[in-house]
């Protein structure tokens, strides 16, 4: 499309436009509305429903606005007698055979066919012959069907194609048999599937779980953000009778455009679960009791002091949530410093904090999430966008789409909806040298040398690879240097942090992190640290990281949504350190069994939606959202738990009259702070040296005891496994992305372990796994050539697997 | 790296799919007179799918289209678009031993196609889309224009135009069929 400026006229007023461009988004600019079903801004034209006939002067017939391209000095006609007589004609084509069934449909109130009928149709239909009725589709536990409203617009398969990537639905038969079908009843795969919902203009595809709990008219909307990931995607929350019932895509051409992930949309069915806290629950000798929050929050107290006591400050620590929101995270900091403690942490699923010092004010994208889009070479390390951030994907994908060359570099291969340019899968630790291997593969044709801490990284010569990551990244005008969730969970993430920097900087691109989570970036700014302070100021006292705590085995923890089982890196020396503590209290919205089994003090936390916050998304990007539902029985918003035992602990400073002075405390003080993704390249860390990683046996080869092979262990959180509401939500979870707990190892890997059968999807072997002195798991096991020989891949964060510990390290494994 | 993969996939499929290596090769002469890019493949796919159902007594089943969807880089449900758009595809139903198209569309239609439809249906006892017990006779499902206007109204039988039918003639085509 050029950008030469036209002029044309529609309904008599006169109005710009690119030459060009489709009529109809001319036409929407200027806030003319023309009937459309077909038509979508972000779908290739169709132009199928011939809904959006026009009239244009000098066109023998009426044309449709979508398919029309805009040349300067047209004359359209939208209202005209022509024009309002072809659609009129078109809607009583749709409707022939369109059921009568608004009064039971859960489109009824928000369904384009039934305005549009209303606007432009007749009062009356003519047709009385039979109508036909389609065989209902079964797409899985998230869209709900009923294909015989549908109107063959053939929105949702292009979204399939063309932004999921996969069409997973398809026009079947033709003419009057035509239905949109998958044909083999298979449940839709894509992690964006729901979209369709949106898309679909009559009430063919609906809203599974929300079906029949509410109509449109009756729903209050508000603004909201989502939690689920450090994209910050916008949504509306529809609630009735103060209850969330739906969440939708809210607009944000920076952000998700109109999309967001089913994660977004679906984590709400999680919010009444079963183990929900009602109430504060405090436990004596061994047992829960129900408590008033006086109560409750005095028994919190008590047991902080005691441990002040016995302990100094020094043996308090709070594990915070990286998606609580900025003012929680801000106030549990304050308040363990205020005890005179610096063990506060909301970097849960980090195993290697070594650099932070040097760090950047927070882990940023490096730019906008909508600059990606224009990206022409992109380096992912250790990510999987497509289930950690999957807007994030999304604009890969379009730049992908555009000519992008997009390499991965990581522990596993995954199915990318795009074409990779390279995809290089390493054992986890040959990460840190296959990255320093593109650095120097960079170096050498930019003639720099690698700085003196990260230099006999490489083993040896640079592989091949590697040398065509580094071609393809200065070939680039527009590199960028990607990392992702596994690199930063990973045991050397700091080098990997240093190398990837300076990779960045020697393509001359940009480098970023891709946040794991809401507020990854925030807890930074907030002071949820234990060396900075809000807005990155030093900290007086120099405290432990998440994990250094957990290993320190405090006699006092403070949990703010947390469940140990899932969301910290090493979940075994976790539970270890909760069950030796002597006071643990946790601010908690759920209150799973292990949780149970080690907290002493539960207070129930506001959830999503509940509570007002801020969210400081992966761009550095702020969202303030209010608490748009009613509290869920006794819980109460964050903020107000932690002022609420800052008072009783006769804490100064924490008399705040309402949130918002919580905030305008935290922005007032990171005013200032400037955005950058510079690491340092010297480290201080000696872990950094070695190439190895310090993994003391060599994985891949027997070992000694018994008939067990030692391997490389390695995982990634799964999609719908990322925190406690999604954890809960029963529909994702009956998806089919949520979490299978396997053992996946390559084929080579299979024979050492006397497995000879092909590769497949479907397991049909066990195997025993014993990590360190931990009890032996025993999982199904899988073969898949996706998997790097020498290495085990079991998912992280699963409560299942808790035992083997970080999501890296070594395993000895057994076939059963 | 990238040819690897391409290549890794391209086994990966074979061997998880029902394509004879004879298969492949007729797929692969087809292949060669497109463009070698994904919309080169994606164009093989009508030639393709009657390789398949020739080789499997002229229906398709499931596994066939899945094969071919992934020996093709195409997705499944496009595929069992072309192959449920086309009557002369035959998936997921047994077919007899031949094949009988009547032609509905409007020349034929004007020409009487509906009375012979209603014929045919009565001699062989069997709705359009069925076969005859005897295993003998399918008659396909409505039939869009054949291009035999000019002798309309007509069928087509096991690829074999006839044009101004009658009852008769039906019955003497159909009564010829072993
Ligand atoms: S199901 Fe809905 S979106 Fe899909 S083609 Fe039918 S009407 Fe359009
Ligand atoms: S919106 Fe233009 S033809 Fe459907
Ligand atoms: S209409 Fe029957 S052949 Fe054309």
């Amino acid at each position: 499309m050029s950008q030469e400026k036209v002029t044309i006229e529609i309904d008599g007023r006169t109005i710009g436009a690119r030459a060009g461009e489709p009529l109809i988004e001319a036409a929407d600019r200027a806030g003319i509305y023309i009937p459309r079903f077909c038509y979508h801004k972000h779908l290739s034209v169709v132009a199928s429903c011939r809904m959006c006939l026009v009239e244009v002067e000098r066109a023998p017939k009426p044309l449709p606005a979508c398919a029309t391209q805009v040349a300067d000095g047209m004359k359209v006609a939208t209202r005209s007698a022509g024009a309002l007589d072809a659609q009129r004609g078109v809607m009583e084509f749709l409707l022939i055979n369109h059921p009568l069934d608004c009064p039971i449909c859960d489109q009824g109130g928000e369904c384009e066919l039934q305005d549009q009928a209303l606007g432009y149709g007749r009062g009356v239909s003519r047709f009385v012959e039979g109508k036909r009725a389609v065989a209902d589709e079964d797409l899985g536990p998230l869209v709900a069907t009923e294909m015989t409203r549908c109107i063959h617009c053939t929105r949702c398969v292009r979204f399939l194609e063309e932004i999921a990537g996969d069409q997973e639905l398809g026009g079947m038969h033709r003419g009057e048999q035509l239905r949109i079908s998958t044909y083999t009843g298979e449940p839709l795969r894509s992690e964006l599937s729901s979209n369709i919902i949106d898309l679909c203009p009559v009430g063919a595809l609906t809203n599974k779980p929300f079906r029949f709990r509410a109509r449109a008219w009756e729903l209050l909307s508000f603004p909201m953000v989502s939690v689920h990931d450090g994209v910050g995607s916008h949504l509306s929350v529809h609630t009735y009778q103060g209850r969330i019932q739906r969440v939708v895509p809210r607009e944000c051409s920076t952000i998700n455009e109109t999309w967001i992930a089913d994660r977004d949309r679906y984590a709400i069915e999680g919010l009444a679960a079963p183990d929900r806290l009602r109430e504060p629950l405090v436990k004596r000798y061994g047992e829960w009791h129900t408590a008033g929050w006086e109560e409750a929050l005095s028994a919190a107290v008590a047991g902080v002091r005691r441990v002040l006591e016995g302990h100094g400050a020094a043996g308090i620590g709070a594990l915070l949530a990286p998606h609580a929101t900025l003012e929680e995270l801000y106030l549990g900091g304050r308040v363990v410093r205020a005890l005179g403690s610096a063990n506060v942490d909301h970097r849960l699923r980090e195993g290697d904090v070594s650099d932070q010092e040097q760090a950047p004010p927070f882990p940023y994208l490096g730019g906008t999430i909508a600059e990606l889009e224009q990206a022409d070479a992109v380096l992912l390390i250790g990510s999987y966008p497509r289930h950690e951030q999957p807007l994030i994907q999304h604009r890969l994908r379009k730049a992908a789409r555009a000519g992008a060359q997009i390499m991965a570099l990581g522990l596993r291969r995954f199915a990318w909806n795009f074409e990779l340019a390279e995809e290089h899968a390493v054992a986890p630790q040959h990460l840190v040298s296959e990255l320093a291997a593109v650095a120097q593969a960079l170096g050498e044709r930019k003639q720099r040398k690698l700085p003196q801490a990260l230099r006999g990284l490489p083993g040896g010569s640079v592989s091949e690879p590697a040398r065509a990551m580094a071609k393809r990244l200065l070939a680039g005008e527009r590199a960028v240097v990607l990392l992702g969730n596994q690199a930063l969970s990973h045991p050397q993430a700091a080098t990997l942090r240093a190398l990837a920097a300076l990779i960045g900087e020697w393509s001359g691109g940009r480098f970023g992190v891709l946040a794991a989570a809401a507020n990854s970036a925030g807890g930074w700014l907030a002071g949820a640290l234990p060396h900075r302070e809000v807005a990155g100021r030093p900290s007086a006292e120099q405290g432990l990281a998440a994990d250094a705590m957990v290993r320190a085995q405090l006699p006092c923890y403070l949990l703010h949504d947390v469940e140990p089982e899932h969301d910290l890196w090493d979940p075994a020396a976790a539970d270890a350190a909760l069950r030796q503590a002597e006071h643990v209290v946790a601010v908690s919205s759920f209150a799973s069994e292990r949780l149970r089994e080690v907290a002493d003090v539960l207070l129930p936390l506001g959830a999503f939606g509940e509570t007002a916050g801020t969210y400081v998304n992966t761009e550095g990007r702020w969202q303030s959202v209010r608490g748009v539902a009613q509290s869920y029985a006794e819980a109460r918003p964050g903020w107000r738990i932690w002022c609420a035992l800052a008072q009783l602990l006769e804490l100064e400073g924490f008399a705040y009259p309402d949130i918002a002075a919580v905030h305008a405390e935290i922005a007032g003080a990171c005013r200032d702070v400037q955005p950058s993704s510079r690491y340092p390249a010297e480290l201080r860390s000696s872990g950094a040296t070695s190439a190895d990683g310090g993994s003391s046996s060599a994985p891949g080869r027997a070992s000694g005891q018994g008939s067990g092979v030692t391997l490389a262990l390695a995982g990634a959180v799964p999609i719908y496994a990322g925190d406690a509401l999604v954890r809960r939500s029963e529909p994702l979870q009956q998806s089919p992305l949520a979490a299978r707990l396997e053992a996946v190892v390559a084929p080579e890997t299979a024979q050492q372990l006397g497995i000879s059968h092909a590769e497949t999807d479907e397991a049909t072997v066990r195997v025993r796994v014993q990590a360190a002195a931990a009890e032996a798991l025993e999982l199904p096991l899988v073969v898949s050539s996706t998997i790097p020989a020498g290495t085990v891949w079991i998912p992280a964060g699963l409560a299942e697997r808790a035992q083997l510990g970080p999501p890296f390290g070594t395993v000895t494994i057994e076939a059963l | 790296m990238r040819q690897e993969t391409a290549q890794e996939k391209a086994q990966h499929a074979a061997q998880e799919t029902a394509l004879t290596e004879a298969q492949q090769a007729r797929i692969d002469r087809w292949l060669a007179q497109y463009p070698p890019d994904p919309a080169g493949r994606r164009s093989a796919v009508i030639p393709a799918l009657h390789v398949l159902q020739d080789d499997n007594g002229g229906t398709l089943e499931r596994h066939h289209i899945a094969a071919l969807a992934d020996y093709l880089g195409m997705p499944r449900a496009a595929v069992f678009e072309v192959a449920t758009f086309y009557s002369m595809f035959h998936l997921d139903t047994a077919c007899g031993r031949h094949k009988v198209n009547i032609c509905t569309n409007i020349s034929c239609w004007l020409n009487g196609a509906d009375g012979l439809v209603a014929y045919a249906e009565e001699k062989l006892g069997v709705r359009l889309g069925e076969t005859t017990t005897d295993g003998r006779i399918t008659l396909v499902r409505e039939e869009e224009c054949l291009a035999g206007c000019v002798g309309a109204p007509m069928m087509v039988v096991d690829g074999h135009y006839h044009t101004h039918l009658t009852r008769e003639r039906i019955d003497e085509i159909l009564d010829g069929l072993d």
